[in-house]
């Protein structure tokens, strides 16, 4: 009796925590879940401009992505904008954060001038920046020419053409990761600095047992928002080099498109998506499972 | 209990939102039902053959490519081809670039509703064919003349969009490559400037002797279409890189590799061009603001150059190796399959009224296109044109050089890689021989498929 008496509330308790999350799994479901369901049947078929019907070929579409030597590429570029965007636009935006809390004259002018880039939208962005690496009467080499360097071809070069976009994007991401350290700043209590200071703790100390921990949980959000972004960040490619030359500024989401809306291969776009999907996956599981349990939240 | 209120007040928000959603989508059809007497343009209701007598509308998708308010300009002739056919009515669509129509048009096809007509690439006739997506156009032309009515249209653009003897598509905004010069920079090197290289041997020569501090001789763009860039130096060499079928390409051959050397070369060996990618977009504003003494570029610069420049300048054949050459580019108008005759009837009629000889003259001038028309350029309107600006007339001599533009079975795939080819050499990652041998390797394999 008591048992079932306590199951049944627990069925009710239940069933108001679905009825609540009910709205946002609609959404899930319809445009989230079912379109992956549908990339991940579509993967295992033959559905290109050569099959006018779609035909089940297993695992041949992630075969001869195995052997695309293009794949690779975009993958290994992919890892390494990562690596160029992520830890660097966090760092950048934690002291652009420390200094815009700390400044007392201008402040409006400084968190506007640090935001600004987070509102123009990514494709005049591509424009602007398109203008500034050109070669010949561009900015950088404007500027680069006064001390006599003849700037190089940014993005016509395939070994720099990476870095001029993963500057350009570190540019574009620090102000916005610095809207949520400014955040996680003021909610850290004053109390703590005042102790510290009448305790005669060093600055740096200061900043490595106090500021840096309890920012923790904003690191934590703040990282996952810049390395999803790394995989989602394509439109400048549009604009700025169509992930030339030689494929040397090639992203992974710019490649689905590629191929999905140029090459019309639909199979291998979709098994290209699955396989962004599982990387993603991962890393957030790594983060979530990893870091998450080493952080101090309040 | 606050919380518990809060969540009841949530919960009845998001049902009365669901309630909302549902019933407006239940609604809808209806409504359209009611309302499609009154207000016809907004449903259009493809599936129903109408019987005869009344009005017929056609949904036409076009891409903007070129500078200027060319929006206008279509819905414009529009609607002067609505006055002429009060029984039709064609409601044009911007659908953004050529590849963002094409990207539309799929995916309107494979949502059963095709438009009935669109604007796209000429190169897209195969997969185009392949999606099984449009309508042969010869038993329209037949009643029109014929032959006789092709006939009027220069080949060389009719070309990309004929195909196992049928005619898939009508040309309708084109261009060529042609070689923009600064004249006064000719003077100031000691050249003639009324007298354009006209040999590659010369070109090089010329690209060297121009070629000073701050200033280039010459910029060939190669971060779009280069694969069109490198049919110029083709097809001055040889043949052209594809079979008329789109089954096969020629990319290895020893022409081929001998044009790739000197494209490379102008920039590595006589260091007349900047090395690397040089920028699609920023190669005309470039040759504008006086840093290139010449430039390749497509006649679609024409009208851009023309407003813009503040010197001088010279628009002239490209240079020829064995023979001149150039391929052609622009887009054409397509039918889809799947319409009603009725609807086929209107469409042609529209085709047949936007390529008249007068039209496509006044297109051509407000544009800077290429009018694909022989008799588009007897018309008075053409003629006064031309004397005032004689440059116009280049790309039109240049067209009994003209060749079809690279265009095969599975398009995309195939001009990718071979763009990625040239890349590689431009950049100095990979010779000649090497990177045109393992394009066609490539090549083959994508083409694999459509040998069978």
């Amino acid at each position: 009796m008591k048992m079932a008496a306590r199951r049944r509330r627990a069925w009710k308790m239940n069933a108001f925590a679905w009825l609540l999350l009910l709205p946002s799994l609609i959404f899930l479901l319809v445009f989230t879940l079912y379109p992956v369901a549908g990339a991940l049947k579509l993967s295992l078929f033959q559905a290109d401009l050569g099959t006018p019907q779609p035909s089940f070929i297993g695992l041949d579409n992630y075969k001869s992505m195995a052997e695309d030597s293009v794949f690779w590429k975009v993958v290994n570029n992919n890892i390494w904008f990562a690596i160029g965007t992520v830890p660097t636009s966090i760092l950048l935006s934690l002291l652009m954060a420390m200094f815009a809390n700390k400044v007392m004259r201008a402040r409006g002018l400084v968190r506007t001038a640090f935001f600004y880039p987070t509102v123009v939208p990514m494709i005049a962005i591509g424009n602007i920046w398109l203008f500034i690496y050109t070669p010949e009467y561009g900015m950088v080499s404007r500027f680069l020419e006064t001390f006599g360097i003849k700037g190089p071809n940014w993005l016509g070069t395939p070994d720099l053409v990476m870095w001029a976009m993963i500057i350009m994007i570190v540019w574009k991401e620090a102000g916005y990761f610095m809207l949520f350290y400014l955040a996680g700043l003021q909610n850290i209590s004053e109390e703590l600095y005042e102790s510290a200071r009448v305790d005669g703790v060093p600055a740096w100390r200061v900043f490595w047992r106090i500021t840096f921990p309890l920012l923790m949980p904003t690191t934590l959000f703040v990282s996952i928002i810049a390395l999803t972004n790394s995989f989602k960040l394509v439109d400048h490619l549009w604009i700025m080099t169509k992930g030339g030359p030689e494929n040397a500024s090639n992203l992974l989401l710019f490649y689905i498109y590629e191929t999905a809306f140029s090459f019309w291969d639909q199979g291998m776009a979709s098994a290209l998506t699955t396989v962004m999907i599982i990387l993603l996956l991962v890393l957030a599981a790594i983060q979530f499972f990893g870091f998450d349990r080493r952080i101090h939240y309040r | 209990m606050r919380s518990m209120m809060k969540a009841l007040i949530v919960i009845c928000a998001c049902a009365m939102f669901v309630v909302g959603c549902s019933g407006n989508g239940g609604a809808k059809p209806s409504e359209s039902n009611a309302g499609s007497n009154g207000t016809a343009t907004q449903t259009p209701a493809k599936e129903t053959d109408k019987p005869a007598g009344e009005k017929v509308e056609l949904s036409f998708y076009y891409p903007v490519a070129v500078g200027g308010p060319i929006t206008e300009v279509i819905e414009n002739m529009a609607k002067d081809f609505m006055a002429e056919n009060p029984d039709i009515t064609v409601k044009p669509v911007y659908t953004g670039s050529y590849a963002d129509t094409m990207v539309k048009a799929q995916a309107a096809i494979q949502g059963k509703t095709p438009p009935d007509l669109a604007v796209l690439l000429s190169t897209e006739l195969f997969t185009l064919l392949d999606m099984d997506a449009i309508e042969p156009l010869d038993e329209l032309i037949a009643v029109d003349g014929g032959d006789e009515y092709l006939k009027d249209f220069y080949p060389a653009f009719l070309a990309n969009g004929q195909t196992d003897g049928k005619t898939w598509s009508i040309p309708f905004q084109r261009s060529t490559i042609v070689l923009f010069y600064n004249k006064e920079m000719f003077k100031a090197a000691g050249l003639d400037p009324e007298k354009a290289p006209a040999t590659w041997e010369e070109l090089a020569d010329y690209a060297k002797k121009l070629t000073k501090d701050g200033q280039w001789g010459l910029e060939i763009p190669s971060t779009g279409f280069l694969y069109w860039m490198f049919q110029t130096f083709a097809l001055q060499s040889g043949d052209n890189i594809m079979t008329q079928d789109g089954k096969k390409v020629f990319f290895d051959t020893p022409e081929n590799v001998q044009s790739m050397q000197f494209w490379r070369d102008l920039a590595a060996v006589h260091k007349a061009m900047p090395e690397g990618a040089i920028e699609w977009g920023t190669v005309p504003s470039d040759f504008i603001e006086g840093k290139t003494a010449m430039m390749y570029h497509t006649t679609g610069n024409l009208t851009n150059v023309k407003n813009n420049a503040k010197f001088d300048f010279g628009v002239a054949m490209l240079p020829k190796n064995k023979q001149y050459g150039t391929p052609t580019g622009g887009g054409n108008f397509y039918m889809f399959k799947g319409i009603s005759e009725a609807k086929k009837q209107a469409a042609w009629k529209f085709i047949k009224f936007m390529t008249e000889s007068e039209r496509i003259a006044q297109w051509s001038i407000d544009t800077g296109y290429v009018a694909p028309r022989i008799s588009a350029y007897e018309t008075d309107k053409m003629k006064s044109y031309v004397q005032e600006f004689p440059a116009a007339l280049v790309a039109r001599d240049q067209l009994q050089y003209a060749s079809a533009e690279l265009s095969t079975h599975n398009n995309g795939k195939v001009s990718k890689i071979f763009s990625d080819a040239i890349q590689s050499v431009l950049t100095g990652s990979s010779d000649s021989a090497t990177a045109l041998k393992k394009a066609q390797e490539e090549a083959d394999k994508a083409l694999a498929p459509f040998n069978k």
